[in-house]
């Protein structure tokens, strides 16, 4: 039993360094706007500049 | 303009083929100029609320269009908010320019008014979401340490004492943050000498940690931190989702409301105009009003003006107010510009005082007591006096330890803790207003959908509700094309609701309008106010204006031709909207009485009375009419549901029952309602009852199997028969059959 002194302690750890991050997400507004993060993550050129220089797509990821 | 911009990929982005490129938006009066706000460094920044922000490939071409111009340092648009901030280097000037361009691109701007902030700067919801992360986190740590406990492996009794100890140190703190938002509510509830579900909440959960930390010190065999825990993160999650749905139908409203406002023409001492916020106008100001704009403070005018009250009246045909009458916010002007002299600032104006009104019914309403609650009032009183009977049974009769006599007593508290009751309505609303949410009909008011379940009488608005609010002209297809298209290009320089229904019937008019040797242009048009439009002989206006007999002008009609020659009549009707006879029918069917209360005359009323087959109709309700009617239907014990879009309406939509407005509706008017009907047409009504109904019905049965399964649950409870793993067994079954329940909801609503 007494790797239990380690393993419950990894475990609580573990568990509080997600909890820190959801936190963490939280405080810096990342859940105001889930629907426009889903997009987001399609736009695959970068806001300024360098879009002509993008071979044109066939058609939109899925 | 999309080409234009390099931006062919937009094409290739769209994920829908119909509604996302819109031709372009005409740009509101409003001036964007006075909205920038300087930031630091010598930026400028605009906040905008961008309606028909629809999908990704939106959001894409509106940052991108935007990352295009020189200029803008940075562009985001949120798609869940509509919100979009715009920051730039340079003047505040350069605000109407960005705000044109995403007009141009079909998009619908408007300022981000501070109503918008109210309904999506959440602090509230953010402080649920942060406990439900803290209440999930301790809840699965806690599980951690009690399985082993439950699962009964040879554990030493040091072990199991430190696998307590653990679950201790972790559910004491999270029952104390996450719990946070019940033990507020509970404790503004029981100073108030109320009790509701959070009471019952908070001691069941309470309760259950305070038995546990009893049994840890005395190194008892169970902990029931578990249960606490599990609990508070399931409750959390319902809470979170019941809000977030909740927030977007309020959203969605004050887009709407933001999309109508505006700024007014301020006329300045040498005669030039500057735009100010409505709220910024003073009594005895002069604004300049032009034609087709709606007056935002009452006032009155030094000249003769044609006004478009069906907003404040109902009346579908414009008056001509002589000068110095008492102009009312809310109408339109439908002559020529006139400068207004304004009677009272805005919020002493008729328009404030109706808010206020309106506010005071709110309150009256928000006394209705929903089903959640009233189980709740009966609830908690049997809980309390079941565990404080356990108690003493035990002790006293019994004659054990009062230590021991308290775990059965606490573990009848924690079964009956109202888990499957505290969750079996908030899961039903979830369901069912996030189904009405994306068939159009938004609920704005917590208990909107209970009361629109027992509504059993409905009062139709005409103008605007019932109607499309515009005239439309009949038979275009047997007047003579070239008749319709000299008069519609005559038609052309008013905004007379006649005159432009005489332009929708020939939209190709205005083309022809300079080859017709007898119209020779626009210049030569000449309107008089509250009889017609003049172009060298030719008239195009009222009977009288034509010097025609009175009988001829029945109902809505326009006269073309030269004076004492030959006479086109055009006759309009203020066309019904395409779903209402069905939609009336609908509500028939569904067991509810219609009638038709309308400030318009009783021709036009009873012509749509008789054409949608509603029972009564009562014509030039003024607003108190309207309102005194509600009151009267109440009295006589109707639950009744009010439908109307205008101002006048306003009073009678926050009296009554249950009320809806169209979205196409003035602003006061989906202010006051508890539904706003997104779409086009009335059909959406009759389905937002049949699931009211319907999400009724279920959270009456779920309220019922939570009770039922208390009819089991308890007596093993009192007997002292629950072990922790029986008593989470039974929370999470019974949470979880309410929770599918709750789903059927949203579901059947096609027929």
């Amino acid at each position: 039993m007494n790797v239990l002194l380690l393993l419950v302690p990894a475990a609580l750890f573990l568990g509080l360094l997600g909890l820190a991050g959801f936190l963490w997400t939280l405080r810096h507004k990342q859940y105001e706007d889930l629907d426009g993060a889903a997009a987001r993550i399609l736009f695959d050129d970068l806001p300024r500049g360098s879009r002509d220089s993008l071979p044109p797509r066939k058609d939109p990821p899925q | 303009m999309v080409r234009g911009l390099g931006l062919n990929e937009f094409y290739q982005r769209q994920e829908t083929t119909a509604g996302t490129l819109r031709p372009p938006e005409a740009l509101t009066s409003v001036d964007f100029a006075t909205f920038a706000q300087p930031g630091r460094d010598g930026t400028m920044s605009l906040e905008l609320i961008v309606g028909g922000l629809t999908c990704g490939a939106c959001v894409w071409l509106v940052e991108q269009a935007l990352a295009a111009e020189p200029d803008a340092l940075r562009a985001r648009a949120a798609l869940t908010t509509r919100r979009l901030t715009i920051t730039w280097r340079g003047d505040a000037e350069r605000a109407r320019d960005l705000a044109g361009l995403i007009a141009k691109l079909g998009f619908r701007v408007a300022p981000w008014s501070p109503a918008c902030l109210r309904a999506t700067e959440d602090a509230e919801g953010r402080a649920l979401v942060r406990a439900l992360g803290i209440a999930a986190f301790g809840a699965m740590n806690v599980m951690l340490v009690s399985v082993p406990v439950w699962a009964g492996m040879d554990m030493g009794e040091h072990t199991r004492a430190l696998m307590h100890w653990l679950a201790a140190l972790i559910a004491l703190p999270t029952v104390l943050v996450a719990g946070m938002p019940f033990y507020r509510s509970a404790w503004d509830a029981l100073r108030a000498g109320r009790t509701n579900m959070d009471v019952a909440i908070s001691l069941g959960v309470l309760a259950t940690t305070a038995m546990s930390v009893s049994e840890v010190l005395r190194n008892g065999p169970y902990t029931w931190f578990d249960g606490a825990t599990t609990l508070l993160a399931l409750l959390l999650a319902g809470r979170v989702l019941d809000r977030r749905m909740r927030a977007r139908a309020r959203q969605a409203v004050a887009e709407l409301l933001a999309l109508q406002e505006g700024t007014v023409a301020l006329l300045l001492a040498n005669g030039s105009t500057r735009a100010v916020p409505a709220e910024n106008v003073q009594a005895g100001d002069q604004l300049l009003v032009a034609a087709g704009e709606r007056l935002r403070l009452d006032g009155h005018a030094a000249v003769p003006v044609l006004l478009d009250t069906s907003a404040t009246t109902g009346e579908s045909l414009p008056r001509e107010m002589s000068a110095g009458t008492e102009l009312p916010a809310g109408a339109v002007n439908m002559g020529a510009p006139f400068a207004l002299n304004v009677r009272a600032a805005l919020r002493d104006g008729s328009l404030a005082a109706l808010a206020r009104l309106l506010e005071k019914a709110e309150q009256g309403r928000g006394r209705y007591v929903s089903i959640a609650d009233r189980a709740a009032r009966l609830y908690v009183p049997v809980v309390i006096a079941v565990a404080l009977a356990t108690f003493l049974g035990w002790w006293l009769l019994l004659g054990v330890p009062w230590q021991e006599a308290l775990v059965p007593a606490v573990a009848a508290l924690i079964v009956t803790c109202p888990c499957g009751l505290a969750i079996a309505v908030p899961a039903v609303q979830v369901a069912a207003v996030g189904a009405l949410f994306r068939r159009g009909v938004l609920v704005a008011s917590p208990t909107a959908l209970e009361r629109l379940a027992s509504a059993d009488h409905v009062v139709l608005d005409k103008t605007g509700t019932l109607t499309e609010g515009r005239p439309e002209l009949l038979d275009a297809a047997a007047h003579d094309p070239a008749m319709l298209r000299a008069a519609a290009g005559l038609a052309r320089s008013s905004r007379h609701p006649l005159a432009q229904a005489l332009l929708r019937a020939c939209p190709e008019a205005p083309a022809l309008l300079r080859a017709c040797p007898e119209a020779p242009g626009v210049e030569g048009v000449q309107e008089v106010p509250g009889s017609g439009l003049t172009c060298g002989d030719l008239r195009l206006g009222s009977a009288a204006f034509l010097d025609l007999p009175r009988d001829i002008d029945s109902g809505m009609a326009l006269h073309y031709g030269r004076l004492g020659g030959m006479v086109t009549s055009f006759h309009f009707r203020d066309r019904l909207r395409g779903d209402a006879a069905q939609a009336v029918a609908a509500l028939h069917d569904l067991g509810l009485d219609t009638e038709l209360l309308s400030g318009d005359g009783a021709g036009m009323v009873e012509a749509a009375a008789a054409a949608t087959g509603i029972g009564p109709w009562q014509a030039h309700a003024t607003p108190s009419d309207k309102a005194r009617r509600i009151e009267a239907l109440r009295a006589e014990g109707r639950r009744t549901l009010m439908v109307g879009d205008g101002i006048n309406d306003a009073a009678a939509l926050a009296l009554a029952h249950v009320s809806a407005a169209p979205a196409t509706g003035t602003d006061v008017a989906q202010a006051a309602s508890d539904i706003v009907l997104r779409g086009e047409g009335l059909s959406a009504l009759p389905l937002a009852i049949r699931v009211a109904r319907r999400a009724q019905q279920l959270a009456r049965q779920n309220v019922g199997f939570s009770l039922a399964y208390n009819v089991v649950a308890v007596p093993m409870a009192v007997l002292g028969l629950v072990t922790p793993l029986i008593a989470a067994v039974v929370m999470a079954s019974s949470s979880i059959i309410v929770i599918l329940n709750a789903l059927r909801a949203g579901q059947e609503t096609n027929a």
